[in-house]
């Protein structure tokens, strides 16, 4: 019979059938990080039980992390007593811990691909939404609530009911200036912030095989952004080759093996889906946000939606989210002011989003008034951007390069961006306050981040192309 | 449902009606960054979200004593158990520390036409009942409650009816809502999940040999 990529997957992960209900699902790796783990931890220890397997549980430090002087002690009481509580926690029960001060530390959904760990044909879960980002190598991966943090902690299981199966092909080739962030900002504008809840979603087709493994890991990381359970891609010799030497990739006879299997793993050709929706590459343009979800976005060149242009269900949010953002129905949105300028988070700040800012902004430089963050994924994006040189091209446009962590993503550390202020983020929510307080965010690829960055203000990138 | 009958679950917190006055929460795509803002998820502990539920939109620059007037939690007219929200309620980050929130202000039902799927497992694993309704029943219980402020809301989980109780005319009606049977049967007795997953850890340790 023929099978799905996610089928195959599935069905290696089953350990049991509930009758009429769902399914007790296996967790092959699961990643923690200090904010959504303590209580999980606490219910262990009040059940008086230990992790039942501490060798398949990855720890970092991220969240609450400053992002500037980590080798000194983190100010904020609340968010150290956090950190520390998950050092505690992984000591006492045995949890390898890339902490603060690791070589390996950094965002959970960077240093998973980065050190090896997640492979095709896995299961990742992480109490963190954007694990999704770790389908980009053909593995079921999804975000957790705590309570489901302490049930694979107990058992290294969840129950799980088996979602619909969405495919989306992109086809064609990327216009000048359009990246990654640009492709999946373009699908949630078109099927909503909603439009894939309830589904796992296979992304296809010519465009997406085109993409580095950094590039598809931003796709499948903003799955959840249109509401789906998770996001996945076929392995190819792209992702072969990103997994192989990895430090804790498979090695020798065990790589061989691995390698047979993940070459077993894609939709079969006549694997039927619950929904399928076709993208043309070509219609894609430079995205950007204006609004207060991710789906509210737009190509840079056009216009704000105006009231007549908006579903009259609609017109209420529409409205709310366009006073909090200060703008107006039917304006531009090239040619606004942009105060502050972040480039992080686990949707954009691999080696390559660096590398491609860098090259952009080389010999220009920061507009006057413009704030610009740069934030690595991890510990070893910082070394390797310090070795190419990275750092002192960013550090000569007037960028300031900071140390690992989610950063201005979250409003949670004490990066954050201030009330009334607009920035312009490579991260994956513009929701009311995300970036902190009344902080307005236009979210955008790090190409487009970097244009605004010199220009002081959202600009088409592809004017500045060569 | 396979539930081991041996096993020792709890039976503490088990829902099955819940009748109550409503609380009108007119939008639509609720992000958990709205229910509680990131940097109040700072607590090691389950309890006290409650204060901090919809911080941003219940007080004017982030100061307590300045409570928003326009918004609903802030308005004495509305009281009660149970939540109504526009669709897509719950989107965004996975924090269950949203569920606690909700819970921990007092309310013991969300409902809405449509929720976010890490949401809705956090609240069925916090025992806050997720009840989805059609776009027209819910736009009908925003009626009833705009004309009479005192409408109430009865849900049957075990019979899986959600009616409405009102005084305005156009304020009666009811339906009946899906629920996945086997989290039915674990909120309606008070089971838990880990307590079902440990006593068939022998059956995942045996799985595990096979891969």
């Amino acid at each position: 019979m023929s099978k799905t990529l996610f089928d195959k997957i599935w069905e290696k992960h089953v350990v049991k059938q509930i009758e009429g209900g769902p399914s007790v699902f296996y967790i092959d790796t699961h990643f923690i990080h200090e904010v959504t783990s303590p209580q999980a931890f606490a219910g262990l220890n009040k059940r008086g039980i230990k992790v039942f397997r501490p060798h398949q549980v990855v720890a970092t430090a991220d969240h609450n992390v400053p992002t500037l002087n980590q080798h000194l002690p983190i100010k904020e009481e609340l968010s150290r007593l956090q950190v520390e509580a998950l050092i505690k926690n992984c000591a006492e029960h045995g949890i390898e811990l890339y902490g603060l001060g690791h070589p390996y530390q950094g965002i959970v959904h960077v240093i998973g691909p980065e050190l090896g760990i997640t492979q095709p044909g896995k299961t990742y879960v992480c109490g963190d939404s954007h694990t999704s980002t770790h389908g980009a190598f053909g593995s079921i991966a999804f975000g957790i609530g705590t309570s489901e943090v302490e049930m694979v902690l107990a058992t290294q299981c969840l129950m799980q009911s088996k979602p619909k199966l969405m495919r989306i092909h992109v086809d064609g080739v990327l216009n000048k200036g359009v990246v990654s962030k640009d492709i999946i900002l373009y699908i949630i504008s078109k099927i909503s912030a909603s439009g894939a809840t309830g589904y796992a979603v296979e992304f296809a087709g010519s465009a997406i095989r085109s993409l580095s493994m950094e590039a598809r890991m931003t796709i499948c990381n903003m799955s959840i952004e249109m509401g789906a359970r998770c996001g996945l891609i076929a392995p190819d010799e792209t992702t072969f080759n990103y997994i192989k030497g990895r430090p804790l990739a498979p090695k020798g006879e065990l790589w061989e093996t691995n390698l047979t299997y993940w070459k077993t793993l894609y939709s079969d050709a006549d694997a039927t889906f619950d929904s399928e929706i076709f993208i043309k590459a070509e219609d894609i343009e430079p995205m950007i946000t204006y609004g207060t979800n991710p789906g509210m976005g737009i190509g840079v060149s056009q216009h704000i939606p105006s009231l007549n242009e908006v579903d009259a269900k609609e017109k209420t949010s529409f409205e709310k989210s366009l006073h909090y953002m200060g703008l107006q129905p039917g304006e531009n949105i090239k040619g606004k002011k942009v105060d502050y300028v972040f480039i992080g988070s686990c949707t954009n700040s691999r080696i390559e989003d660096l590398r491609m800012v860098a090259s952009f902004v080389k010999g220009k430089k920061k507009a006057q008034d413009v704030e610009v963050w740069i934030v690595p994924g991890s510990k070893q994006v910082e070394a390797q951007a310090k070795q190419e040189g990275i750092d002192k091209v960013l550090e000569e446009a007037g960028f300031m390069l900071r140390q690992p962590g989610c950063s201005a993503c979250l409003g949670m550390n004490e990066d954050k961006i201030p009330a009334g202020k607009y920035c312009i983020s490579t991260s994956n929510r513009n929701f009311e306050g995300r970036q902190g307080p009344n902080a307005r965010t236009f979210l955008a690829s790090p190409l487009s981040a970097a244009v605004a960055a010199i220009t002081g203000k959202v600009s088409d990138v592809r004017e500045f192309l060569n | 449902m396979n539930h081991n009958p041996n096993t020792n679950f709890k039976m503490s917190k088990s829902i099955n009606i819940i009748k109550s006055s409503i609380v009108p929460l007119h939008a639509e795509n609720v992000d958990t960054d709205q229910i509680i803002p990131a940097r109040f998820l700072k607590a090691t502990s389950r309890d006290g979200f409650g204060k901090n539920l919809f911080r941003d939109w219940r007080f004017e620059n982030d100061d307590e004593s300045t409570p928003k007037k326009d918004f609903v939690l802030n308005n004495p007219t509305y009281a009660g158990k149970i939540l109504v929200a526009g669709k897509n309620f719950g989107c965004g980050s996975s924090r269950e520390h949203a569920a606690w929130a909700i819970k921990d202000y007092g309310f013991d039902v969300v409902v809405s036409s449509f929720f976010a799927d890490i949401f809705k497992n956090n609240a069925l694993n916090n025992f806050l009942l997720p009840v989805i309704v059609s776009e027209n029943f819910l736009q009908k219980i925003f009626t009833a409650v705009e004309a009479d402020s005192k409408t109430e809301l009865e849900i049957n989980l075990e019979q899986q009816t959600i009616k409405l109780l009102s005084n305005s005319p156009s304020g009666v009606g009811g339906e009946s809502f899906e629920i996945n049977n086997y989290k039915k049967t674990c909120l309606l007795n008070g089971y838990d999940d880990i307590d079902y997953l440990l006593s068939i850890q022998s059956d995942i340790e045996q799985f595990e040999k096979t891969i």
